[in-house]
């Protein structure tokens, strides 16, 4: 590179911006870090909204990714309720929406995902919420009284936890799933039907299944939800949590090459060798599956904030982790290492009935590709040591409690 | 404040004043320290906030009990030795004012 100081500009101040802010100083980049977030709130922890942050068990302080003197401290020119309308590519500009213009010689997308919209009737209701940052959890927890009672429209991860976190404010849920399990998207069946037993025990209500066909209100509030087949589940707020989408607009709209997300190699860069982009906005080889995709989780967003921050320093790019994912709901730990792409077996390690296993998802080889722990820490983090050395298991050691997962994990 | 002090693998220290209360991987993580990533936040469920604990340290600081969370997580870092600890599971008491911990070579 022939300027040693180049000016960054890092659009989107969420958890893989504000990361990879820290990252360049972490590395030692000496040049102007400008940080734009349209949010009123420095870079802060998405995971605890849909769960401590609700159930009040934690504090804006705690949730903030650094303390609020780091930026200026980092030499970070931090501008919130900032929001970036367009990319001039050839003059390496970015307008702002109060028609500021700001010039950058690196230029690092950190823009997100937002809550996917289905057109439903009464959709503009009072009381109608989703579920992506700290404005929406908040209103989220305002109507989260106890007897108060939340139909959530989807049985995704937000679903589940907001569902959980509602039944320990003393509220009644309802979750309302399209498909006919829930996390069907995203987990076994074997898994589903544990979380859909476990939030039924716990008091939740789970309609699968289910078409959602309007929202009915009370005096412009909300006041219940429609099914297609006439059944009308009353309620005094709705969550609409039926997946997300990539905020990759500015990036399109510039000519950046954009497929279900921003397209970007192993260190972040995108079709523009000047703008890289990160984390959920992104759509990203995953050489371990031979696949690309988006990965939306915190820890993609950290890997692709130190893979932009090195390949911006001239440094190597760490190797590719292994995707991971978690969730908390009720006193139950999910933790998913892997994708289990291609795999016809399924291995359970543990006691699904007593509330702790883990699933080994299996090429028909035996090469472990995914595994979904409960509760079972050690087995995700052996199963992330097993998936990164493309260990082919025997599945009745893998079964066999006697072998510790660490003898698992040598091969 | 009790000061810390973050040698990392290159040999570079940075001493910093981390709150009692905190704990060490909070203070590496507040004031940018490299070498320390915390991918999990401090839930002792990624392994990635390992540092080696000072020997002259080592018997105030103490080591995970066997069996534990965090000597499980342990198991599984890159390089690990008898002095091996998570910094997330080390909480800052005013008896650890001038601990000395060092960081590995890498943390994934």
């Amino acid at each position: 590179m022939t300027n040693p100081n180049p000016k960054v500009v890092i659009l989107g101040a969420g958890h893989a911006g504000g990361t990879a802010a820290a990252e360049l100083r972490r590395a030692g980049f000496t040049g102007p870090i400008t940080l734009i977030g349209d949010e009123p709130i420095p870079p802060y922890e998405r995971p605890p909204l849909s769960k401590a942050w609700l159930k009040g068990e934690t504090d804006a302080g705690k949730l903030a990714l650094k303390p609020a003197a780091f930026y200026e401290t980092a030499n970070i020119d931090l501008r919130l309720n900032t929001t970036a309308t367009a990319i001039d590519r050839e003059a390496r500009t970015v307008t702002t929406g109060n028609s500021e213009t700001i010039p950058y010689d690196l230029l690092i997308i950190a823009t997100g995902a937002r809550a996917r919209r289905i057109p439903l009737p009464g959709l503009d209701l009072a009381n109608v919420l989703e579920l992506r940052n700290a404005a929406d959890a908040d209103k989220l927890k305002a109507v989260l009284t106890p007897g108060a009672r939340l139909a959530v429209i989807g049985g995704g991860y937000i679903g589940l936890e907001a569902a959980a976190s509602a039944r320990g404010l003393g509220c009644e849920a309802t979750i309302i799933e399209r498909e006919p399990r829930v996390l069907a998207r995203v987990a076994c069946e074997t898994l589903s039907n544990f979380f859909q037993d476990y939030h039924r025990t716990q008091g939740v209500t789970i309609d699968v299944n289910a078409q959602v066909a309007a929202l009915h209100g009370t005096d412009g509030k909300v006041s219940g939800v429609r099914l297609s087949d006439g059944t009308l589940i009353p309620c005094d707020a709705a969550l609409v949590g039926v997946g997300a989408v990539p905020n990759q607009e500015i990036a399109a709209d510039a000519g950046v090459d954009c497929n279900n997300g921003i397209l970007v190699d192993l260190s972040a860069r995108t079709s523009d060798p000047a703008i890289f982009a990160i984390g959920d906005c992104t759509h990203r080889p995953i050489p371990l599956y031979e696949r690309s995709m988006r990965l939306e989780s915190v820890p993609n967003a950290l890997e692709q904030a130190r893979a932009a921050a090195a390949a911006i320093c001239g440094k190597p790019i760490p190797a590719p982790e292994v995707p991971w994912f978690w969730s908390d709901q009720y006193d139950l730990r999910l933790q998913i290492a892997g994708i289990p792409f291609d795999t016809d077996r399924i291995v359970v390690r543990g006691d699904i009935a007593a509330g702790k296993f883990a699933l080994f998802h299996l090429k028909d080889d035996g090469t472990v590709q995914a595994v979904e722990a409960v509760n079972a820490s050690t087995e995700f983090m052996g199963g992330r040591r097993i998936i990164q050395k493309r260990l082919k298991l025997d599945p009745a050691r893998i079964a066999d409690m006697s072998v510790t997962m660490q003898a698992l994990a040598a091969g | 404040m009790p000061t810390i002090t973050y040698i990392e693998h290159n040999g570079t220290a940075h001493p910093v004043d981390v709150p009692v209360g905190k704990t060490v991987m909070q203070g590496a993580v507040d004031n940018n320290v490299p070498g320390i990533d915390a991918d999990c936040g401090g839930e002792c469920a990624c392994a990635t906030c390992h540092v080696y604990v000072d020997a002259a340290w080592l018997d105030r600081v103490g080591l995970p009990e066997a069996g534990s969370q965090e000597a499980s997580m342990l198991s599984f870092a890159a390089v690990t030795q008898p002095d091996s600890r998570l910094s997330c599971q080390i909480e800052v008491t005013d008896a650890l004012h001038g601990l000395v911990v060092r960081m590995p070579e890498g943390q994934h």
